[in-house]
């Protein structure tokens, strides 16, 4: 008897233990929401959204800033989602697997964990300064997408791999090429998935603040061609806050800056959960 | 039996004659290998016109890498290696100048698992002819009635063509996986197991579409279904792989009312009736 109790005891303590550090997980995650929340909401209205900066403290709004951050995410996705795309079918597809196929694999997880301001770094000494591209929207887009492109190359590559052998090889018995397969058979099938990794990985890039800094600059303006330099949002809210000049234009820029990442995830999620009820 | 007479002597030419006829794939000394693994050994066998053969044997007897041999389904897998010959309408499908790519649309086939492409029924039976350069939508229009109407899914489908293939029952997606195979008009039909992931009632309407499709197309059918095998098919192959690690080999091949009645080899009767397999 006392043996059982014993080990109710310890079942007890174990279960307490576990909620105690999920709870803690969902208290970290509310605690940020609610603080950014309560001290940005204030802030947010159309004006702010919509309007320039003005003044010594950067009073007004963060149009320019919204405008840079949605058009260097944009480049980004756009220059990278083709080399991504068609690196992945290669590795998944054509090469022959084998070192080389894993060499490349392991190259792009490695890429995937430099640390970003290495990243910011590399891109200031190569886009900035070698290929004189000053501080820019394409110069940021690029840097970007060396942040971006093993993401989705490696989600992509996943996607294509998840496609049942069995409907390509319907496509085969059929009398396809491999090109026919892939592109009318193997890509639609992995495409939600494809899309979903393109859109974290964008969602990423928008929060990304090392990259930005050192590629697209810190200048306020709104930038209408991709030499313009620009300001991201998240560089904006470095410098509002570290330089003490208006922390709550800080904050109003941090929960939009969240609304839009979120955005993003749940968009995601939303076209996983749509095309798993639509197959069935 | 019909090996016998693949390469017999002048006085048997006028039946050589009349077989040729009707033999629509002739296989000599086929060997089949995964790698340095000898899967598939010696095998021999006349495949008749306009019939059904079924191949019967222990799961693991190299039925269905045998199968895949005749529309070089296997050359996706790599590593796998045919040696002998296989003669479709007496050309050598393993030959140099055979594309398998243009082969696989004279020799269709149906998997085990129901696999309609993630698109309409519509698109899904279109999906072979548009690859082969069918443009016109009348065209198309035509093909894909004809063949829903072929493989009796038509009455079921006419008024949902654009809904998704992946919507319908698991023995409608097996019977539109067929229609999508008859839309590019094969010689020959591959069923590696059609019926084993969908329900009687399909499988019955399954084995009814056999015996109607084997006046125009000439079908395989590789069943683990003893019942199924003597219900559908004119001829039966025994396979048996008798040792691990040992090739298979084709152990008894001949019409399938003397392979269930009267078998000539002890191992095909003790299989039949169910000692082992």
């Amino acid at each position: 008897m006392a043996r059982r109790d014993s080990k109710d005891l310890a079942n007890r303590v174990a279960l307490t233990g576990f909620w105690i550090a999920a709870l803690t997980t969902v208290f970290i995650l509310g605690a940020v929401i609610v603080y950014v929340f309560v001290n940005g909401i204030g802030e947010i209205s159309l004006e702010f959204i919509f309007t320039k900066p003005h003044g010594v403290n950067a009073e007004g709004g963060i149009w320019p800033m919204i405008v840079a951050t949605l058009y260097v995410t944009g480049l980004a996705m756009l220059i990278v989602t083709p080399i991504a795309v068609l690196a992945a079918v290669y590795l998944a597809e054509y090469a022959v697997q084998g070192q080389l196929v894993r060499t490349i694999r392991f190259a792009a997880d490695t890429l995937a964990s430099v640390p970003s301001i290495v990243m910011g770094l590399f891109g200031l000494a190569f886009f900035v300064e070698a290929l004189k591209l000053e501080f820019s929207v394409l110069s940021g887009a690029l840097a970007l997408s060396f942040l971006m492109l093993p993401i989705v190359m490696r989600t992509t590559e996943e996607a294509i791999r998840a496609v049942p052998k069995y409907i390509r090889w319907g496509s085969y018995g059929l009398g396809a090429t491999k090109w026919q397969t892939v592109s009318r058979i193997v890509l639609p099938s992995a495409a939600p998935r494809i899309i979903t990794g393109i859109i974290l990985a964008t969602g990423r890039a928008v929060g990304e603040t090392a990259v930005v800094i050192f590629t697209m600059g810190t200048m306020i303006y709104t930038p209408v061609l991709p030499t313009d330099p620009g300001r991201s949002m998240t560089v904006h809210l470095y410098q509002m806050a570290m330089e003490g000049i208006n922390l709550p234009a800080a904050f109003g820029t941090a929960l939009l800056l969240m609304v839009m990442i979120l955005a993003f995830n749940l968009f995601a999620r939303w076209l996983l959960r749509r095309n798993r009820r639509m197959q069935g | 039996m019909t090996d016998t007479l693949s390469q017999s002597t002048s006085q048997a030419a006028p039946d050589v004659v009349a077989e040729e006829a009707t033999v629509k794939i002739r296989v000599r000394d086929l060997d089949f290998y995964y790698d340095d693994f000898n899967a598939l050994t010696g095998i021999t066998c006349d495949i008749k016109a306009q019939a059904v053969t079924a191949f019967i044997g222990p799961s693991g007897c190299g039925k269905s890498t045998f199968l895949r041999c005749f529309n070089r389904m296997n050359d996706l897998i790599p590593g796998t290696r045919v040696v002998g010959t296989v003669l479709l309408d007496g050309q050598d499908i393993y030959g140099p100048d055979v594309d398998p790519v243009d082969l696989r649309r004279r020799v269709g086939m149906i998997f085990q698992q129901p696999n309609p492409f993630p698109m309409s029924i519509y698109d899904n039976v279109a999906y072979g002819p548009r690859l082969h350069g069918v443009k016109k939508k009348s065209d198309l229009d035509d093909i894909v009635k004809t063949s829903l109407k072929r493989a009796n899914l038509w009455k079921e489908v006419k008024d949902i063509l654009d809904r998704g293939g992946l919507t319908l029952s698991g023995g409608q997606q097996q019977r539109l996986c067929i229609a999508r195979v008859l839309a590019v008009q094969p010689d020959v039909l591959l069923m590696d197991e059609p019926c084993s992931a969908i329900d009687p009632t399909s499988v019955q309407k399954i084995e009814d579409l056999m015996a109607e499709l084997k006046s125009t197309v000439t079908i395989i059918i590789v069943t683990h279904n003893m019942q199924q095998a003597a219900r559908v098919s004119d001829d039966t192959a025994f396979f048996l792989q008798e040792v691990m690690g040992e090739p298979a080999h084709l152990v008894e091949f001949g019409r399938t009312a003397e392979i269930f009645t009267s078998p000539k080899d002890k191992r095909t009767e003790d299989y039949i009736t169910g000692r082992f397999g």
